[in-house]
């Protein structure tokens, strides 16, 4: 019998009255125990609504949520019990130090004090953090901070974690360093709800991986098989202007698997043989007289998913989403 | 790593809690949320050292300023005066309430609280407890300063202590009221200026600094029942005598009625809105 998904998500609809914006519609997905889910979109795409609602920090309007089958509708105070959150919107609190903290996340959620102590102590030696233990969270640094972020939604050694956008804001390395905790983490059998606007985040760590838009699933899939459906190569080619550039789109789209698509003066198109489709490209632009600046053959990334889905690129910025608590935390 | 697991299966998180195990988890978290407030209190010293300087500068400009100017009160002004600054005290602390509470909505931690198995209404109750505290704290501070310039309880130690436990109970129902204007404005700029309207009629036309008697028929009708007055007059009849059984009830009932509105208000609007 197969066993049933750690999260389901069933037709979420959220609509926020003030922007009128519909932040959900009727988003649906599943993830699997024990594996990461990554969630992409960009910003506004309802990511962090549909964490909120799991999460039970927020009610959806319609549809239905169950982690570990218990429904957030209907026993918010058990999701509570086996979930963990951490990520942009769940904070810390900066006047505290970081084992204090960590104390009261664990006396929130009803350890006792001394296994509370202990577990703040084993988090803290864990995520290295050690050294900082008692000084107040301001004096942290950036990757310090998103450390104890981490270890905080540990605490209760929660079955099913949610990370929205954990390292959006941080520099590479510290990214490479959240990453590796959050592989560490799935290895003791953990379920994750990652969202991340960055595709290679869900490419590193995501065994699946489902895009949202406009508060829905637009593809779902493993990060290999989202990218081989676009055909195994991208042809980028670079031209004078945006007007050239679309003239050649024109005259490429015989050869490419999908129509192609222009962004300033470059065009891309997805091809099953790249180096035929290189040449072809060529001749036919040479042919019409158009010079080319650029060519480049290439793997596709989840970018090129994203911008196939989507039409923009991933990291262009949408209307914010509305928040309910302002909890507009300046990144440091 | 993990030595032993917590792990909670679904089962377990899914028993439902009696109502016992409720009310003994509020108490419990409350505990918990007020501590946080100290904790943090605690690492700020230069916040302390500012409000442990509101309260005696009160005090001392109050005795001094006032002490001499008006006399003709029966007995000594000082210990006539020394109550109301008390009351004005605690009730100008309870700013701290409303502030506290919309900086708090404006932080991310409240979303973590959201996701946590602990008692919701604990956020502001919790901010209450820590206000109570912290205000035991200011009361003996004035009281200390209260008695280096000449405050003198003129009934017994007992009375004394219940007129200070009557002190507590009202600033903790203003706590109430004023957390409950922080959710309701949840920006900590606009909830310091919005409690200002309020404390300052209070405060003033009231039996705090001065005896009602001289003021205009209409002030008097509103200064004479007003909670400030009510509160003033039975912390004065516990510690300089007179009459007190009315006062002291009076002002029971309204502390104790002001929590009882309050208070729900409060921890509705909070699970209302976060």
């Amino acid at each position: 019998m197969p066993e049933r998904p750690a999260i389901e998500v069933r037709d979420l609809v959220k609509v926020f009255t003030k922007g009128r914006v519909r932040a959900l519609d009727e988003l649906s997905f599943e993830a699997a125990a024990g594996t990461i889910l990554g969630v992409l979109g960009p910003n506004g795409a309802g990511k962090t609504t549909a964490v909120r609602i799991l999460s039970t920090v927020i009610r959806p309007d319609a549809g239905r949520a169950a982690i570990l089958g218990i429904d957030v509708g209907q026993d918010p105070a058990a999701v509570r019990r086996i979930i963990g959150l951490a990520g942009q919107n769940a904070a810390v609190d900066e006047n505290l130090s970081g084992r204090q903290n960590l104390l009261m996340i664990g006396r929130l959620s009803h350890m006792g004090r001394g296994p509370a102590r202990r577990r703040a102590d084993e988090l803290l030696e864990q995520f290295e953090l050690t050294h900082a233990a008692n000084r107040p969270l301001k004096t942290y640094s950036g990757g310090m901070r998103r450390r104890l972020d981490l270890a905080a939604a540990l605490v209760a050694e929660p079955p099913v974690l949610f990370f929205d956008e954990p390292t959006t804001g941080l520099d590479p390395h510290t990214r490479q360093e959240m990453w590796t905790w959050t592989e560490r983490l799935v290895r003791g059998g953990t379920t994750v709800l990652l969202t991340t606007q960055y595709l290679e985040e869900a490419d590193r760590l995501a065994d699946k991986v489902i895009v949202v838009d406009h508060g829905r699933v637009i593809a779902e899939g493993t990060p290999a098989s989202l990218k081989a459906d676009l055909g195994a190569t991208v042809l980028l080619v670079t031209l004078e202007d945006h007007e050239r550039a679309t003239k050649a789109a024109a005259l490429l789209a015989p050869i490419a698997n999908r129509p192609p698509v222009v962004a300033d003066s470059s065009l891309e198109i997805n091809v099953d043989d790249g180096p035929k489709a290189g040449s072809e490209a060529m001749r036919a632009l040479d042919g019409a007289g158009l010079a080319v600046l650029g060519l480049v053959l290439r793997e596709p990334s989840l970018d090129d998913v994203f911008l196939r889905l989507t039409g923009h690129r991933a990291e262009g910025a949408i209307a914010e989403e509305p928040p309910i608590t302002a909890a507009a935390r300046a990144a440091p | 790593m993990t030595t032993t697991s917590l792990r909670v299966d679904v089962a377990t998180a899914m028993a439902p809690m009696t109502r016992r195990e409720r009310v003994r988890w509020l108490f419990a978290d409350t505990f918990t949320i007020a501590w946080r407030f100290l904790a943090a209190m605690v690492r700020m010293p230069d916040s302390i050292a500012f409000s442990a300087i509101q309260p005696m500068l009160l005090v001392l400009l109050f005795r001094y300023v006032f002490g001499g100017a008006i006399a003709g009160v029966h007995g000594s002004y000082v210990n006539y005066l020394m109550p109301g600054i008390f009351v004005q005290t605690v009730a100008f602390g309870a700013i701290i309430s409303a502030v506290g509470m919309a900086e708090d909505l404006q932080k991310g931690v409240i979303e973590r609280f959201r996701a946590l198995p602990m008692a919701r209404a604990a956020v502001v109750t919790g901010r209450t407890m820590s206000d109570l505290t912290r205000n035991v704290f200011s009361v003996i501070l004035m009281t200390a300063l209260g008695f280096a310039v000449g405050f003198r309880v003129e009934t017994n130690a007992f009375a004394f202590l219940a007129g200070f436990g009557l002190l507590l109970l009202f600033s903790w129902s203003l706590s109430w009221g004023f957390a409950l204007i922080g959710l309701l404005v949840r920006n900590p700029e606009t909830a310091q200026l919005a409690t200002i309207p309020i404390l300052l009629p209070f405060t003033f036309a009231s039996s705090a600094f001065v005896p009602v008697g001289t003021m205009p028929g209409w002030l008097q009708a509103f200064a004479n029942n007003q909670p400030v007055s009510q509160i003033v007059n039975g912390c004065r009849a516990l510690m300089n005598g007179g009459p007190t059984e009315t006062h002291v009830l009076i002002a029971l009932a309204w502390s104790l009625g002001l929590v009882a509105v309050l208070a729900p208000l409060a921890v509705r609007r909070y699970t209302r809105i976060a």
